[in-house]
């Protein structure tokens, strides 16, 4: 049989990331109003790069899951690192 | 019907949905570096064309998605509780706040055409190079995101007439999960798309 409070305990961790997800969502808005010159970008990547963790990790259930799916993000996010990487160092010292 | 015709692989169905999701991130991946690369081309440029996106429904659009993810998750929650009416409100939350993102989306865009700012306008074709660019690749990027909102509201429409039919239950869940799944995808793009494109300084 299911246990119930531990499934309310799953219902109330999905509203904690919620509302996690929200407060990041405020930083990147405040940070972005601020000059930081380059690092600008950076935090706008590095915190978005955050919120799609939590989403990945606990709305999508990746923790909970085998690794056929956690190693096939994996190698999905390296393909797209290497595309972006070798974009670059093609565009940047062209 | 033999057994092995009913035999239903739950996980196997997820890997499935998990690699359709990857290219998907891959397409929108080609549109990120085009975006990156002319962004370190022209900063100043983008700069001033991401200024006039409006922040009140880029942050109003991110909140709705976040909150609709949310309830998707929830409804997959409530189902494994079988909890069948809770699940149906969630999802209908969830296609609301999807409606709701495309009417937001409807409204900024017909602004936008209004002030003049789209592809070949003849104030783009004035402005300096990298803001016409701009203003291409937020089209594409938002126009495509946008095809993959109406896909997941109709998808989630289905699974939520097959929860209400019966035939998505918590011992048979794959439907509503690899609905959510797909869901989830369109708000992590969604929270990329929004620092790059209406953050910009």
């Amino acid at each position: 049989m299911h246990n119930h409070s531990q499934h309310c305990g799953a219902m109330r961790q999905l509203i904690v990331i919620w509302g996690l997800l929200l407060v990041l969502t405020g930083v990147t808005v405040g940070i972005s109003r601020l000059d930081l010159g380059a690092l600008n970008i950076w935090a706008a990547l590095g915190i978005a790069t955050g919120k799609a963790s939590l989403v990945i990790l606990f709305f999508m259930h990746l923790k909970e899951e085998g690794r056929a799916i956690g190693i096939s993000l994996l190698v999905a996010l390296a393909t797209l690192a290497t595309f972006i990487g070798l974009t670059f160092f093609d565009v940047l010292y062209r | 019907m033999n057994p092995s015709a009913q035999h239903q692989d739950a996980e196997g169905a997820r890997l499935g949905m998990w690699l359709f999701l990857f290219s998907e991130l891959l397409m929108f991946g080609g549109l990120f570096v085009v975006f990156a690369v002319y962004l370190q081309r022209y900063p100043a440029q983008f700069a001033d064309a991401g200024r006039q996106l409006s922040l009140f429904f880029g942050t109003g659009n991110t909140v709705l998605l976040l909150t609709s993810s949310l309830t998707v998750a929830l409804a997959f929650e409530a189902l494994r509780q079988n909890r069948q009416r809770l699940c149906q409100g969630l999802l209908g939350f969830t296609i609301l706040a999807a409606g709701l993102f495309l009417v937001n989306k409807g409204l900024e865009w017909h602004a936008k055409f209004q002030h003049d700012l789209y592809p070949g306008s003849q104030t783009l074709r004035q402005a300096p190079a990298g803001q016409e660019l701009f203003f291409g690749l937020y089209y594409l990027t938002t126009g495509l995101h946008g095809l993959h909102v109406i896909f997941g509201g109709v998808i989630l429409s289905w699974v939520l007439v097959q929860v209400r039919q019966g035939r998505i239950i918590a011992t048979r869940p794959t439907m509503l999960e690899n609905g959510a799944l797909y869901w989830h995808l369109v708000d992590v793009i969604w929270i990329f798309i929004f620092p790059l494109y209406y953050l910009l300084l």
